[in-house]
């Protein structure tokens, strides 16, 4: 067993979990946050992604004990109270979704994108940047377009002279 | 997964030491043990995680030597704007493994010591001639590979960086598996110096049966013209190469010309 603390969507955590104890599962089962999901579970669906420190990672491949120290930020911790995050709004605005169980992850990898690429994204870019995220529904076109309209949304946004920031 | 311990080294002294607790592992990023362990096809009863290890991370350039430490993430060096400039092929190769949030975790020492046949840097380290550091001694990237994730490393021997010097020109190449975006054949092309003279070195991963190895064929031919057509007139043999589901022997032999021809012109720019 393994103590751990942990900061997850800004709220300080401690916990004792089994050293094996995945931290997709720790979120899910100990925490109560499934938002996060489990897909293939086997990193390659990318439903598990979640920001361990700032950066996208598959939570069905860590284990929680790997994080201790680092902060975690899930799905559930984006939105700025009922104001979606602007990734959130778009894809609900693009219809970025069907049956919605890649979302979590799409969102979770889209966000991290649009922080790597300050300078912007195009549609091939987008693409290739999603290929560790698997989506059985839509194929991909609405995501694509949502990530590129979140991307340009939040570029106007840190311009200090629009207000529309979530 | 079964039952492990994990144990978290604040130094390469203390991980050598919790190295010999029980059937212990290193876990570095963990994109091939924590899926590995899942499905039971490793279960080592602790894991000695050395990700956080000060020491063995980043990249340093200095003239042309390259030193990357072991901890170094596929991100890291991926996005190294020293080694963009040193070895901008290194960079890019770091940039086609996986997916982001892969190379967010996972590591080149991790990569290395793993020796897995479809792996793309160990075709880059035999191709740069890079040494391969342990916390005992350095090894030649030649010989540090010895077969399917098989690699000279004994017991409680950690690697802690690769080092070698920026060669001239240099390119990486590699025809994915559609599904699982693997190499089915990667090559690594890289026109440096050895002994005061050209040396070109070109490596092969994703087709061989024993893992990485140098096209000595496609070495002599580039060596005598360092152009895309030379490669044409150098035979590579189906003899050894991986035959599977996805390509058979031949047909990953032709495509190592296929790819060292392209990563020759793109190295020409």
């Amino acid at each position: 067993m393994s103590d751990i603390s942990l900061t997850v969507n800004g709220r300080q955590v401690r916990a004792t979990v089994e050293d094996r104890t995945l931290l997709v599962h720790f979120l899910r089962e100990h925490q109560g946050l499934t938002g996060t999901h489990v897909g293939c579970d086997t990193s390659q669906c990318g439903a598990c992604v979640v920001h361990v420190d700032g950066k996208a990672m598959k939570s069905c491949s860590m284990l929680a004990a790997q994080v201790s120290g680092s902060t975690i930020v899930t799905i559930e911790g984006i939105a700025n109270g009922a104001d979606l995050h602007p990734v959130q709004a778009a894809f609900k605005e693009h219809h970025g979704l069907q049956c919605g169980f890649c979302t979590p992850g799409m969102i979770m990898s889209a966000t991290d994108m649009i922080a790597r690429h300050p300078e912007g994204l195009d549609e091939a870019t987008v693409r290739v940047e999603l290929e560790g995220n698997i989506c059985r529904c839509t194929g991909y076109h609405n995501i694509v377009k949502a990530i590129l309209a979140a991307s340009q949304a939040m570029s106007k946004a840190s311009k200090p002279k629009a207000k529309k920031a979530a | 997964m079964y039952s492990v311990n994990y144990h978290r080294a604040n130094s390469v002294a203390d991980a050598v030491k919790l190295l010999k607790t029980g059937d212990a592992k290193l876990l570095s990023g963990g994109m091939t043990l924590i899926p590995a362990m899942k499905t039971r096809l490793a279960a080592p009863s602790d894991l000695v995680d050395v990700s956080r290890i000060a020491a063995l991370k980043g990249v340093k350039v200095s003239g042309k030597t390259v030193t990357i430490g072991a901890a170094t993430t596929h991100y890291e060096v991926s996005t190294d704007a020293k080694l963009q400039k040193a070895c901008p092929a290194l960079a890019e190769l770091a940039s086609m493994i996986g997916d982001p949030a892969v190379r967010h975790r996972g590591t080149i020492g991790g990569s290395i010591a793993n020796n897995d046949p479809a792996a793309d840097y160990p075709a880059a380290m035999v191709a740069l001639g890079a040494t391969i550091v342990t916390n005992k001694r350095e090894i030649a990237a030649d010989k540090f590979f010895k077969g399917l994730f098989e690699t000279v490393l004994k017991e409680g021997e950690i690697v802690t960086a690769v080092t070698f010097t920026a060669p001239a020109k240099a390119a990486y190449q590699k025809f994915r598996n559609p599904a699982s975006r693997y190499a089915i054949v990667g090559v690594f092309v890289a026109k440096g110096k050895a002994n005061g003279k050209d040396d070109v070195r070109v490596a092969v991963t994703g087709a061989g049966d024993d893992g990485v190895f140098r096209a000595k064929t496609i070495e002599v031919a580039l060596a005598k013209s360092f152009d895309p057509a030379a490669v044409a007139g150098a035979k590579v043999s189906a003899d050894g190469l991986m035959t599977d589901i996805h390509a058979s022997a031949d047909y990953r032999a032709n495509l190592i010309g296929v790819m060292a021809k392209r990563a020759v012109a793109a190295a020409n720019g």
